[in-house]
């Protein structure tokens, strides 16, 4: 599988072909506890900007924005994962990608940190 | 805010991490807000039962020949009406109505009373109490023992199976809204049959001169088989809501009136005398403007505290709680609208992010 980068809000990017995917790390869903709502407020076609929030994901306790990890246009939206948010707390950073996106500038993609770099990143608080 | 690290701990910590419990600072202290999961938790409360460490709630005690009297005045409920072993729910009005906090009104002794207030008001209480017995004079005695009490609930239609294996109390005695006092896991405790979950339960006092380790451990074990789980802040909240239990801060607060909020029932405006009754013989003789309602959402979108509610294109209201039912698995909400726009099966629209979704004043409690 493609290599994985994480950002320090705790979204996650992956490259696979001409696209990038988009979700949040597993760390992120085992903080935020059930997710039971999922709004991606963008669609096919807009822009995605670093750092701008493209989604909001509501755990029963809270709500909390997603952001950007790259910049790109957005190519798909993960409908199933919006229908069944079940699926980000099972498999976060597999099946329930939430947007496809093809990047603008991959360097921003290899700036992010690597699964070793996120997790000290996490131990660290 | 307080800096993490220096927030307080119950004496129940070390047991509610071995219970995995996911720690957030409230009202002071260290509390999990959960452990298995919030909707783990709340369908056990609702199927089985569930413990919970509540231990920063406030406990204050009032004694003395006037106590009963004081607090009559001090209180909306009818304090004296209360006998021994008899627990009231009353609100702590100020002069406008306005409330200063919703609490139990325990009366311990002939003249003993204990009030059990929210965490998050235990110091303004205490300087409110203070401040209108000076000016009540009487022969009162009065005392903040919050940091000395450990509180532990078990909610759920299971939980006097499981209490009554770890205690000499005859549960079945106690009535609901009674207390009663004995040996909880070896320990001396007061044991009342009240909650916040809207399931049966208890909720249990312990003081500085017992142990709570082996009450704790002593009720987990007895727990063990009926499947009670420990349940975190989150799943008290969403429980609370599915009853539409007021919460201080959210559906009530000192620009609110309990009589707008639905609990009308606890204020006796027949009392001759009470903190805010003029106000609220003026409000009821206004009639109301505004009421606390339940709905539900249409669409899964979340409602949240502070969320405007339109109905018909005007602004009617606000959220003042919200959540995902973890019963109905539809998002619920608690909220202020015109009086006009309170009746069950009102269409109308809460704006979340900037856009309106739909929802339909239901009837509540949820569930």
């Amino acid at each position: 599988m493609a290599e994985t980068r994480y950002t320090e809000t705790h979204e996650w990017a992956r490259k696979e072909g001409e696209e990038v995917l988009i979700g949040i790390s597993d760390h992120a869903q085992k903080e935020l506890g059930e997710i039971v709502y999922l709004d991606v407020t963008v669609g096919v076609g807009d822009k995605l900007e670093k750092g701008k929030e493209f989604a909001v994901l509501e755990s029963v306790k809270a709500a909390s924005d997603i952001y950007a990890p790259i910049s790109g246009e957005v190519t798909r939206i993960n409908q199933e994962v919006i229908d069944k948010t079940t699926m980000i707390n099972d498999d976060a950073e597999g099946a329930a990608w939430m947007v496809a996106v093809k990047p603008t500038d991959m360097a921003e993609f290899e700036s992010m940190m690597d699964a070793d770099a996120y997790k000290k990143a996490i131990e660290e608080g | 805010m307080t800096p993490f690290s220096q927030s307080k701990k119950t004496r129940l910590y070390e047991r509610l991490i071995e219970a995995g419990g996911s720690m957030i600072e409230f009202a002071g202290y260290l509390l999990p807000v959960r452990y298995s999961g919030i909707i783990q938790e709340h369908l056990a409360v609702r199927s089985t039962a569930g413990i919970f460490d509540l231990s920063h709630m406030g406990e204050f005690f009032l004694q003395g020949k006037d106590a009963g009297r004081f607090l009559h005045h001090l209180l909306a409920n009818d304090v004296l009406g209360l006998t021994i072993g008899h627990i009231c729910y009353t609100p702590m009005l100020y002069s406008d109505g306005g409330i200063v906090d919703d609490l139990l009104c325990y009366r311990l002794g002939e003249e003993e009373y204990m009030l059990v207030v929210n965490a998050t008001n235990i110091a303004k209480d205490d300087a409110w109490v203070c401040e209108r017995l000076d000016a009540f004079g009487g022969e009162v005695e009065y005392s903040n023992r919050s940091d000395d009490y450990t509180l532990i609930a078990v909610q759920g239609p299971r939980a006097e199976e499981i209490v009554a294996q770890v205690t000499d109390i005859d549960l079945s005695s106690i009535k609901h809204y009674w207390w009663d006092k004995g040996q909880v896991g070896g320990q001396r405790a007061l044991i009342s049959r009240t909650g916040y979950t809207g399931e049966d339960g208890f909720e249990i006092y312990v003081d500085g001169e017992s142990d709570r380790i082996p009450i704790w451990d002593g009720l987990v074990a007895a727990g063990k088989d009926l499947e009670m789980i420990p349940v975190g802040l989150g799943a008290r909240d969403t429980l609370r809501l599915e009853k539409k239990f007021c919460l201080y801060g959210n559906d009530i607060d000192r620009t609110t009136n309990p009589l707008e909020a639905g609990i009308g029932w606890t204020v006796k405006l027949d009392k001759d005398d009470f903190i805010g009754r003029e106000a609220l013989l003026k409000i009821k003789e206004a009639g109301l403007s505004r009421k606390l309602v339940g709905f539900k959402m249409e669409d899964k979108a979340i409602p949240r505290k502070d969320y405007p509610i339109f109905a018909g294109g005007d602004r009617v209201g606000k959220v003042t709680s919200g959540t995902f039912s973890p019963s109905l698995q539809v998002p619920v909400g608690l909220g202020y609208v015109d009086i006009a726009r309170s009746k069950v099966d009102t269409a109308i629209e809460v704006e979340i992010r900037g856009k309106r979704h739909p929802a339909r004043v239901a009837k509540a409690p949820f569930v």
